[in-house]
């Protein structure tokens, strides 16, 4: 199979493709909010490579082409920002005081739990910067001397986990201020998370975005301190 | 010709972001630099937003798509992890709820003591 896909462009582009518009459809069928079409779509490709014994590379040969457009996508987040400057004047205070705890706490649970689960320590600072965006979070896990594979692997799966259990989570502790809900989908699961902010409204897209940004750099700075003065 | 400019603006700002990820020592990726440059140019005037609107709506539509290909890719790092796998599983399941509700709850006590805010119950 590797070898019939080897030299085709269009198959991971398609399967891409075609998964999400599947899991678009189930997801209209049942209505049910942990139907997320992202995640069927991964799920769907991931069977797809398995049973056909395709490699990744094979696929990726045509999925990098989207994946290409993730850069520019990730720029245009500055346009609801942008839309939605007024509403960001007025909040500048639950802005920095949701960032910042949502970045502490990140830092302290992901310490704790390495602590009561008793992992190595290198898997613990590799899962440190899990709810930033995965360029930033490359970045604080090389200086961390974590392993960047798993910090991958942590941030794509976080933003799968916000992105899908949002509406779930915003319900149970009621939080209905659009300004919270996209804080909360920012600091929790950075651009996947946003991408279910601006589902949900353009203000909670707005505040989502700003919220990548705002996380990235402030656990940059707070991650290093807090690493070396736990394992120092 | 409209989308050729428009993709030539959002393309020549990821552009400017990636020259600045290269020159500049900071753990800063070409996609936040590019999305700070273009917010800036949006509120200085110095890009309208007639310039990018269909195509940057069409880009944050689209969006969630573009990351089938990387959430597929966690495959390759599965032997990274596999080791640990269930305390790796518990730590972002656990992490990613609470904070997720931590900060959607402090943010929105400080909006309602600030009298702001749509929801008044």
């Amino acid at each position: 199979m590797n070898e019939l896909l080897g030299d085709s462009v269009f198959f991971g582009l398609f399967l891409s493709l075609f998964t999400y518009w599947i899991g678009v459809k189930i997801k209209a069928r049942f209505q049910w909010t942990l139907l997320n079409p992202l995640l069927i779509a991964i799920v769907l490709c991931i069977v797809c490579l398995a049973v056909g014994d395709i490699s990744y590379e094979t696929f990726n040969q045509g999925a990098q082409y989207l994946s290409y457009l993730l850069t520019p996508a990730t720029v245009c987040l500055a346009l609801p920002m942008y839309r939605q400057m007024k509403v960001l004047k007025e909040n500048w205070l639950p802005v920095l005081a949701g960032v910042l705890s949502g970045c502490v706490v990140t830092l302290g649970l992901v310490l704790a739990c390495g602590w009561l689960l008793k992992m190595e320590q290198t898997l613990t600072v590799s899962l440190l910067p899990k709810s930033i965006t995965t360029a930033i979070a490359i970045g604080v896990t090389e200086e961390l001397n974590g392993i960047s594979a798993i910090t991958v692997a942590a941030v794509i799966i976080t933003g799968i986990i916000g992105a899908v259990t949002a509406g779930t989570v915003f319900k149970l502790f009621r939080i209905n201020e659009p300004v919270a809900q996209g804080l909360a989908c920012g600091t929790a699961a950075h651009a996947i998370g946003t991408t279910k902010a601006l589902e949900m409204g353009e203000i909670q897209g707005a505040m989502s975005s700003l919220a990548i940004v705002a996380s990235g750099l402030v656990t940059v700075f707070v991650a290093p301190v807090v690493a070396s003065w736990i394992f120092g | 010709m409209k989308y050729v400019f428009q993709v030539m603006i959002i393309g020549g700002i990821t552009f400017a972001g990636e020259l600045l990820h290269a020159w500049l020592p900071l753990p800063v990726p070409a996609s936040v630099y590019g999305m700070i440059l273009l917010f800036l140019c949006l509120c200085l005037k110095i890009i309208k937003e007639d310039q990018i609107r269909e195509t940057a709506d069409f880009l944050l539509l689209i969006m969630p798509v573009l990351f089938v290909g990387p959430g597929v890719g966690i495959i390759d790092n599965y032997m990274a992890v596999s080791d640990a796998i269930l305390p790796f599983i518990i730590t972002v399941f656990a992490t990613t709820i609470i904070v997720m509700a931590v900060t959607g709850l402090v943010s929105q006590a400080i909006i309602r003591r600030m009298g702001g805010g749509k929801n008044h119950e």
